[in-house]
């Protein structure tokens, strides 16, 4: 009785835990990955939430009490301050805007880190000439300038049509994907050779399962750990190209838009229209990088190896 | 503990007509930076349903090669395959990696000799188990997971519904090979190649998955393919054993005949270099140098150089396998001195140093 209740409770005691199990509990036992997670956590709160604190509803220009062309720092009734001429509420900017620079960020990272992992994976495990023609296609893309194609192909989606949130995304996605299909298709070519990849293809397992089952989650790690970098990237790169006027257009604020417009009126002392969207995008990208940064401790070392 | 087993099996095989697997005239070649080089040369063997054949050799001989060759698992870039390997009939030399496959987990069984990096890390058990069932009987996943327990129970894991939902990591070295047993079984495949499959255990688990296989096997009439260096292994599992040298066979025949009383010289070397408690306090019989490298085979016999019987004629041709009275097959054109011990001994000649410039 006491050896077969020995055997059940070792049993439970190591009960199937998976290395993903295991890499979460070293990211939530660590510093950065929690303090990562709850700065952007905060950040969502308020640009989601936002709109329930501040005095006006989205869109509305709130008639100022009194016209200052300058704007007005930061009050009790307006905490972020008012801008220069229309005297809009800066918190009501930094919150609408957030949710276009989130969306952005996000949605460009999960389109280019997707169609990065797909061609990674196909290069890598299928090999021979697909392998050379996608490679080829990379070091074309990564041949390109990105900032000039990005602001022609700005240009020409929004010339076509395109709202200026979905043509930065789409700039985004297909010129983000190179490094993650890199990294993916190294990973692959690596894990080709693994011991249990040629037991799975020796025992007729279909190389699509095998590709699906055995190779992608072991090659995942990087891929993950890629993401907060991406959305980080992905959040400041529209800053950028918002700011030199060529992404979202003007009147959809985003943080780069807020930038772009506070600009000319910084050195009239006018720091809190610029201030608080740059505190924002410097806080949202310390924050994914400091989940990046657990993520990758976190997932690395002998979880997956032991 | 497996003689009384083996018996009857081995009976059925002489009965028994059409061979399971018949390799014949086998040549494994690879394409290297130093040119071609011809790693396996001329290897003939059958296997009959239920048998166990065990393919013995020092690493480098060949016989890791060989076994892949037969379900192609070696890079189709670097290797080419020569000569026939049937399956029931059905040739195998040349089929497309999509006729292969059914027969990869489904006609031949495939057990790794390292269980640890043969199965994958991030899958647990069960699932891996599942995939081979999925891929070679029209079930679903839920009737293959079920079925997975089962085949885990088969191999004498414990709480086999609990063990199926864990990860490699967390077997014991024994059990993952079991586990691998299990998978290499859930295709429920006529054949088996278990290559080296209790090198990495320790002693005390070795004679029980050893022994473990070979009842798997047995039960279901399966064949095994036993490839070890292990001579302690052939005695205790194999019916037939193939002695392998070089990319070649040296000696082929029924286990006992060979292990008893070994023909060819570099059999003779392999089974004295064993320690024994028998033999306990006499100096251990070692085989001078090393075996020779692909692309510095010896002419002639390719053991000639390390041979303690080699006389001159030994190093103009290579002996062809002829066979004894007892039915096994010998390499060596000085057999019958060998045998009845009026062979010279260790000889002074230039052979020696011939074999060992390169």
């Amino acid at each position: 009785m006491t050896a077969a209740a020995r055997a059940t409770k070792a049993t439970k005691a190591q009960k199937a835990e998976s290395p993903w199990t295991q890499a979460r509990r070293r990211f939530f036992a660590g510093r950065q990955g929690p303090w990562g997670l709850a700065i952007l956590g905060f950040i969502f709160f308020l640009v989601i939430v936002g709109p329930v604190f501040a005095p006006y509803h989205v869109g509305e220009i709130p008639k100022p009490s009194e016209f200052v062309f300058l704007g007005r720092g930061p009050s009790a009734e307006h905490i972020f301050g008012e801008t220069a001429q229309l005297q809009l509420d800066v918190f009501m900017l930094v919150v609408n805007g957030g949710r276009a620079s989130l969306f952005i960020g996000f949605a460009a990272a999960v389109g280019s880190i997707t169609i990065g992992t797909l061609v990674g994976i196909i290069a890598g495990y299928f090999g021979g000439r697909l392998d050379s023609f996608l490679m080829r296609v990379v070091d074309v893309f990564l041949a390109i300038p990105s900032l000039f194609v990005i602001i022609v192909g700005a240009k020409i989606l929004s010339a076509l049509g395109g709202t200026g949130l979905q043509t930065v995304i789409i700039v985004f996605i297909v010129f983000g994907w190179m490094g993650i299909a890199r990294l993916v298709r190294g990973q692959v070519l690596a894990l080709r050779e693994m011991e249990f990849i040629e037991a799975a293809r020796a025992l007729g397992v279909r190389p699509i399962r095998i590709a699906i089952r055995h190779v992608l989650p072991n090659a995942i790690g990087p891929v993950v750990v890629s993401f907060p970098f991406a959305v980080g990237g992905a959040i400041i790169g529209e800053a950028f190209i918002s700011y030199l006027g060529f992404g979202v257009s003007a009147l959809t604020p985003t943080w780069g838009n807020m930038l772009s417009n506070a600009e000319d009126f910084l050195l009239q002392g006018n720091w809190w229209w610029l201030g608080f969207p740059g505190l924002f995008i410097i806080m949202t990208s310390l924050s994914v990088n400091m989940i990046g940064d657990a993520l990758r401790e976190s997932l690395e070392p002998e979880g997956r190896r032991s | 503990m497996s003689a009384a087993k083996k018996s009857p099996v081995s009976a059925r095989v002489s009965t028994s007509s059409a061979p399971l697997l018949a390799v014949k005239d086998l040549a494994i070649s690879f394409r290297t930076s130093r040119g071609i080089l011809k790693v396996v040369d001329g290897v003939s063997f059958d296997l009959a349903a239920g048998e166990c054949l065990a393919i013995v050799g020092e690493s480098g001989s060949g016989k890791t090669v060989s076994a892949m060759a037969i379900i192609s698992l070696l890079s189709r870039k670097q290797a080419i395959i020569e000569g026939s390997i049937k399956f029931k009939g059905r040739e195998l030399v040349g089929l497309s990696e999509d006729e292969l496959r059914p027969i990869r987990g489904g006609g031949i069984g495939v057990i790794f000799q390292e269980p640890l990096s043969a199965l994958n890390p991030v899958t647990t058990i069960g699932e891996q188990i599942a995939e081979v069932i999925v891929a070679h009987r029209k079930l679903s996943w839920k009737e293959a997971h079920k079925l997975a327990i089962g085949y885990l129970e088969q191999v004498e894991i414990s709480q086999p519904d609990q063990r199926a939902k864990q990860y490699p990591h967390q077997l014991s070295g024994g059990m993952r090979q079991r586990a691998m047993i299990a998978m290499a079984l859930s295709g429920e495949p006529s054949m088996i190649i278990a290559d080296e499959p209790t090198t990495a255990l320790d002693v005390t688990i070795q004679a029980q998955v050893l022994d473990l296989l070979r009842r798997t096997t047995t039960e279901r009439g399966a064949a095994l393919l036993l490839i070890t260096h292990d001579l302690g292994v052939v005695a205790e599992t194999a019916d037939r054993i193939a002695v392998m040298y070089a990319g070649q066979i040296v000696e082929t025949g029924k286990a006992a005949n060979v292990l008893r009383e070994p023909a060819s010289p570099y059999t003779r070397d392999l089974v004295t270099s064993i320690p024994s408690f028998a033999a306990r306090g006499k100096k251990l019989n070692t085989i001078t140098g090393m075996v020779p490298s692909p692309d510095a085979f010896p002419a002639g016999c390719r053991f000639a150089p390390r041979c303690r019987y080699a006389i001159t004629a030994c190093t103009t041709a290579v002996p062809p396998l002829e066979p004894l009275k007892d039915g096994r097959l010998v390499r060596c054109i000085r057999t019958k001195e060998v045998l009845d011990g009026t062979a010279a001994g260790k000889r002074t000649s230039p052979a020696t140093k011939k074999g060992a410039t390169r």
